[in-house]
């Protein structure tokens, strides 16, 4: 089953580096992992979606947490949340095929966000299910390049994810 | 005070009490070897950085102590990653501190740069790499702090060359200020009154005990623990010594080579109250068999290892000694009589046997009981890995706790040697004896010197057998008896080799022999080494296959 974890870390040299091995060292599978800043000075948050079963996750939650720098580690697979991610795709577009991206742009509510002679560069933001139908749709046109963020996702309501129970 | 970076090392390891450390100076290092000299600060030149690690981590067994070693960078310091992986594996504290090269040359492939802290990553508790010199007390501090605490283990600090040169103010931190490192001690009292709930009901409970419970100090709780409620015990390879081998309701070892009453006892258990243990698959061997009747309590001061191999009904996370304080005031004593006949009739009629006759080849059994026999219960035994290992687990009768120090997780050939030279530094009056193969002795016997030149009176038992027997063994047992690369021949002479150290070397081929070869070493101030020539043939019994179930004992009915 497809979980995401939302990891906040000490913003140390080398903390990425002991997430990301402890990951491979255990041998649990990445799909992607998104790393940015909080609002709290000199902690990273760091978002994680992978395929384990709930067993596998307790387990790698566990061994996250005794790493040093982690100040929290959160399932939020089991909570309701809303996630995104931002894609960038690099189009073929000869001048006949324009009009047919940018009706496809507007219906996933993308953006155009740079456009050469024969190409243009999409912006568009959204779930798993919402970035696959889109790419499936562009494939129509030839994708030249992809440029993706990986998941990033906050609990819904007011509650933070230093809220929320365990580690 | 204005220090040096070398200066403030010294300040720190003095502020923590270190009284000995363990190293190899090196070019990233001669300024801290400079202070090291200045201060006098004693420290144990080993001849091989895996053996300074190994020693520190003996030491750090024996005594409960945090160990120190040091090396250079570069190879010093990749010599360092056998001995840091096995104190890691066992939860062993010890703090590694490294030579680095100079920081404007980091990441350049200078000369002997090595990235220590990227290789000791999956090795270490945590580790540092030092850029900045305000920031070396706080991170020596911290190191202390989390090698000693919680589940303890390896922690290394990277010391640039520069770093150690440049001046700047000292002053010890009183209290590590640490956010994110918080280990849990308190068990959580609803789970606590769960379990004497379950041990109260349970009718075939057993004590399930490892090397937590002498990390924590824990021993006396886990004899009265086990007496207050008639619960019989059986500890693992890193916690033998935690229960005296008199006590009644103690089975010995479980597991690979354990005993036919510790692996049925667990096989037919319907309460196991795991205490500081992990439940390695040299225990259980086929999970999906193991103890398939009983719910688990399993009480550990690391979350993660709860869990992890076997579903605990009964999880209670804290240090083994304070959840074992909590249950003993609430532990009513349940109908566990009929269980415990069961329990000591299979430790008196299948214990562990071996039969020497006179005209026959020196068994390495008889070997290991005479050691016993003479040396007795307060000596430390250290051992190296293979049969000779197995052998003293199952005939050094134990009594007492840190007197059985062994590679455990990583089960690591030469550690045995070294970790003798630690435990005699620890306690330079008692006696320290160390098990060793053949095989295993010649992966860090240029300890000798240092054994030799520090007048270490550690007693060297070689089980010499001409082979890697243990892995012989399973080739006897389970490729068709090839023995493809286990013979050991062409080793030395190891009593002429233990001479050329100035080390006193005594031999013995016949069982007749042996009283007189161990009363002479005992007798002896000085390091000695004994060659003890024993059948090739013999093998550790019983033994269960692996991944078979725990109760299918080659040579367990047969005894
Ligand atoms: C460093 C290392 N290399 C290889 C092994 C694999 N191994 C386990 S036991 C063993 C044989 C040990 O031989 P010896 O020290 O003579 O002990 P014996 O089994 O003969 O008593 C070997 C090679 C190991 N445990 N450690
Ligand atoms: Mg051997």
């Amino acid at each position: 089953m497809k979980r995401i974890l939302a990891i906040l870390v000490e913003d140390r040299p080398g903390v990425l580096t002991r997430v990301s091995g402890l990951f491979s060292r255990r041998g649990y599978n990445i799909q992607n992992i998104a790393v940015g800043r909080t609002v709290e000075p000199g902690v990273s948050r760091m978002t994680v979606t992978l395929d384990a079963d709930r067993v596998t996750v307790e387990q790698i939650v566990k061994q996250l947490n005794k790493l040093v720098n982690i100040l929290k580690v959160s399932d939020l697979t089991e909570e309701p949340s809303v996630g995104r991610e931002l894609m960038l795709l690099k189009v073929k577009a000869e001048p006949e095929k324009r009009s047919g991206i940018q009706q496809m742009v507007s219906t996933f509510r993308a953006k155009i966000i740079d456009v050469s002679p024969d190409s243009m560069i999409v912006e568009v933001t959204g779930d798993e299910t919402k970035l696959q139908a889109f790419m499936l749709v562009m494939q129509e046109f030839g994708i030249k390049e992809i440029a993706a963020t990986g998941n990033i996702a906050l609990l819904r309501g007011a509650r933070t994810t230093r809220e929320t129970k365990g580690g | 005070m204005k220090m040096n970076g070398a200066q403030m090392v010294l300040a720190c390891l003095e502020a923590e009490g270190v009284e000995v450390v363990f190293g190899y100076p090196g070019g990233a290092v001669l300024t801290l070897y400079d202070e090291i000299f200045k201060k006098g600060l004693p420290h144990i030149l080993t001849r091989h950085e895996q053996g300074a690690a190994h020693a520190a981590d003996g030491y750090a067994r024996a005594s409960g102590k945090t160990g120190v070693v040091i090396a250079t960078s570069g190879p010093g310091a990749t010599n360092l990653v056998t001995g840091l992986a096995t104190a890691y594996m066992d939860s062993i504290p010890l703090v590694a501190i490294t030579g680095q090269v100079a920081r404007p040359a980091i990441g350049t492939d200078a000369f002997q740069e090595a990235d220590i802290t990227g290789i000791t990553l999956p090795i270490t508790k945590h580790n540092y790499l030092l850029t900045e010199l305000r920031e070396l007390p706080r991170i020596f501090k911290e190191a202390f702090y989390i090698a000693g605490t919680g589940r303890k283990g390896p922690v290394l600090i990277d010391l640039p060359k520069d770093l150690q040169a440049e001046a700047g103010d000292f002053l010890y931190p009183k209290k590590v200020e640490m956010p994110t490192y918080r280990p849990t001690y308190e068990g959580h009292s609803g789970q606590i009154n769960k379990a004497a709930a379950a041990i109260h009901k349970a009718k075939k409970p057993l004590l399930y005990s490892g090397g937590g419970v002498i990390s924590s100090g824990a021993h006396t709780e886990l004899l009265e623990f086990s007496r207050c409620v008639r619960i019989p015990v059986t500890t693992t390879l890193t916690g033998l010594g935690s229960i005296p081998h008199t006590y009644d309701y103690y089975l010995g070892m479980p597991g690979m080579h354990g005993t036919f009453a510790a692996n049925h006892a667990l096989n037919a258990a319907d309460l196991i109250i795991a205490v500081g243990a992990r439940f390695d698959d040299r225990v259980t061997s086929r999970l999906d068999s193991f103890a398939v009747g009983a719910q688990v309590i399993h009480i550990d001061i690391d979350p993660a290892e709860i869990g992890k191999n076997v579903a605990a009904a009964i999880p209670i996370v804290g240090d083994v000694k304070m959840v074992l304080q909590e249950l003993i005031k609430i532990l009513k004593p349940g109908d566990t009589e009929a269980w415990c006949e069961q329990v000591k009739a299979w430790k008196k009629e299948r214990p562990i046997r071996f039969a020497q006759s006179a005209d026959a080849p020196l068994k390495p059994q008889y070997v290991i009981s005479e050691l016993y026999r003479l040396a007795g219960g307060d000596t430390i035994i250290t051992t190296d890995v293979g049969q000779h290992q197995m052998w003293a687990a199952q005939y050094y009768a134990l009594d007492k706790p840190r007197t059985f120090i062994s590679s455990g997780g990583l089960g690591t050939m030469g550690f045995g040697f070294p970790a003798a030279i630690g435990a005699q530094m620890a306690f330079p009056k008692r006696t320290v004896i160390c098990v060793s193969g053949d095989g295993s002795f010649q992966m860090n016997l240029q300890e000798l010197a240092t054994a030799s030149c520090h007048k270490l009176p550690v007693k060297v038992a070689i089980i010499n057998n001409q082979y890697l027997g243990m892995v012989r063994q399973w080739q006897e047992f389970f490729y068709g008896g090839r023995y493809s690369q286990t013979c050991l021949a062409g080793s030395p002479d190891f009593v002429k080799l233990a001479e050329a150290y100035g080390v006193l070397g005594l031999r013995a081929s016949t069982a007749a022999d042996v009283q007189a070869v161990i009363e002479t070493a005992l007798r002896t101030s000085g390091p000695v080494v004994m060659d003890f020539q024993v059948d090739p043939q013999e093998n550790v019994l019983p033994m269960v296959a692996p991944n078979t179930p725990i109760v299918e004992m080659i040579g367990g009915d047969a005894l």
